[in-house]
């Protein structure tokens, strides 16, 4: 399974899951785990999506979400896991 | 399963510490390109970079956007060209070959390529005595290639020969060059001990013991490093070494992973990893920061000497761990220019030149990125040579001089290079005479401790 994580920061507001997950599913990606905590207006979300079977390139998934993020106003970013791994598990 | 904290740790590194990939450095063979007709040689240079480096960049850009992480800078080290247009008889200079490495590197989208250099820490060869009498105009009528000469090893000694000329070379290049900041001193490095598989500019050349074609990759990353020293402020040495070496492990970790996917993706192999902090001007990217944050008021402060040799040491220690290969320079580097609390450090008159010396001795380069007044003689910048190369020599270890010698101007003022080289403030130099030191030619020995066999 290629996996790969996608991390959301912003000022909260309504729909930012909702249209982050109508890219993910369009492209037939699925989401494996979702955690999410608001603090002090600011909205940060960290997900974890399978990317095995997307039917769009890794760029163009790149893409669609920053757009969505230039639309929300808030920083969205996709990043294979493996940095993660590299970083944090000998 | 990497936790919540963990991604949000690796992301503020990249987004709010400046973690970055410094650069991933291509490493070519220009053996096969020998030729006795200079022209001819330049056709197959020009076509086998440009053969090989033809994805580079998009790769380095892909990995960048795929792992969200910043790869800077896209780099293409060369054979040195003393050594693979030795057969090109018929020819006095070896410039148009400097401008076929410019033309190829800016086809290829690169934004340096080193190894206009020649190694002549025992002696000179015909062909090293036209390469390096070409450097001043190489530079001047290039902007993307970097030269770089070895005038002396812990093996072989100091070739003084070479140290007088290097002198008149960085003068004659800052003459050339005056209408631009005599930025060509800031693309040419002289070394003792110069390594092979250097990765970083403006010293890198591709070594005749490597593979046809390699991936070097140079980390960096004094911002986190920095970060993480802020949560032991007042903790003991201990603590501060093991903070120092757990993140260099960390940084070290993520050039590894983006090296190995470079050279899978380009099919090259893998080199070394460098392990370097090396800094830029932007705040928060600074050696001359860390040293704050362990407790000196000003780089140059009494103590900063120890300061770099221990963030040398554990930078080393904590990144030898997370990385197959560990080569090239590995260290922290301290340009002054490059650096804007070396500056500051600088202007405040905190930061001498016998300073800078000092440190080089524990740290992983040299006199690097120093302007100096325009009317420093080329006798006393042999003579600052002389002293940074048998630093190296004695020391078994690499030492290099950048020096600017900016003409028509004085010390206190300053010189602006612009971009990653940054700008400095023009330092004191020590005006008392080396003429005569200099002038005797000939060769330093090699020290004792280096017959070990």
């Amino acid at each position: 399974m290629k996996k790969a994580v996608i991390t959301v920061l912003g000022l909260d507001k309504v729909g930012i899951t909702a249209k982050i997950c109508t890219v993910l599913a369009e492209t037939n990606i699925n989401i494996l785990d979702i955690s999410q905590t608001v603090v002090g207006g600011y909205f940060n979300m960290v997900m974890v999506v399978d990317i095995t079977e997307a039917k769009d390139t890794f760029e163009t998934t790149a893409d669609k979400l920053n757009a969505v993020g230039e639309e929300l106003g808030m920083k969205i970013k996709i990043q294979h896991t493996e940095i993660f791994d590299a970083m944090h598990r000998i | 399963m990497i936790t919540r904290n963990e991604i949000l740790e690796t992301n503020s590194m990249i987004s709010e510490m400046n973690l970055d990939v410094r650069t991933i450095t291509m490493g070519i063979s220009l053996l096969d390109c020998a030729d006795p007709d200079i022209e001819r040689f330049n056709e197959k240079v020009y076509k086998k970079i440009t053969t090989y480096a033809k994805d580079l960049v998009q790769v380095g850009d892909a990995l960048a956007r795929e792992y969200g992480i910043p790869v800077v800078n896209k780099r293409i080290s060369v054979t040195p060209i003393a050594i693979a247009a030795a057969g090109c008889k018929n020819a006095d200079s070896y410039v148009s070959i400097a401008k076929t490495l410019d033309q190829a590197a800016k086809d290829v989208g690169v934004n340096f390529i080193g190894g206009f250099s020649a190694l002549v820490q025992k002696g000179y060869t015909e062909s090293d005595r036209k390469l390096i009498a070409s450097i001043p105009e190489a530079l001047a009528q290039t902007d993307c290639v970097c030269s770089s000469v070895n005038v002396g090893t812990s093996r072989n000694g100091l070739n003084m020969d070479a140290v007088k000329e290097m002198g008149e070379i960085i003068r004659k290049t800052a003459e050339l060059t005056k209408d631009r900041e005599c930025i060509g001193c800031a693309k040419l490095v002289v070394f003792c001990n110069a390594v092979e598989d250097n990765p970083f500019m403006a010293g890198a050349f591709h070594g005749v013991g490597e593979a046809d074609c390699c991936i070097n990759v140079g980390i960096s990353g004094p911002g986190v490093v920095k970060k993480a020293l802020e949560e032991v402020r007042d903790a003991d040495f201990e603590t501060l070494c093991e903070t120092v070496k757990r993140t260099a492990f960390k940084i070290t970790r993520v050039g590894q992973l983006i090296a190995q996917e470079a050279s899978k993706r380009l099919n090259v192999p893998f080199g070394i990893i460098d392990l370097s902090l090396a800094p830029t001007p932007a705040v928060g990217d600074s050696i001359a920061e860390i040293f704050q944050e362990m407790g000196l008021e000003e780089a140059g402060a009494p103590g900063t000497t120890a300061a770099l040799a221990l963030l040398n040491d554990n930078v080393k220690k904590g990144g030898v761990m997370a990385s197959s290969y560990v080569g090239g320079l590995s260290g922290a580097f301290i340009p002054v220019s490059e650096d804007h609390g070396m500056i500051d450090a600088c202007e405040k008159g905190a930061l001498t030149l016998e300073k800078l010396e000092a440190m080089t001795c524990v740290c992983s380069v040299g006199l690097d990125m120093i302007a100096l007044p325009g009317d420093t003689s080329a006798a006393t910048l042999s003579g600052i040579i002389a002293d940074e190369a048998a630093i190296g020599m004695v020391n078994h270890k690499t030492t290099a001089v950048r020096l600017i010698p900016v003409i028509g101007r004085k010390e206190g003022d300053s010189v602006e290079f612009g971009g990653l080289l940054g700008y400095a403030p023009i330092i004191s130099v020590n005006r008392f005479g080396c003429e005569k030191f200099v002038a005797r030619g000939g060769r330093i020995p090699a020290p004792i401790h280096s017959f070990k066999n």
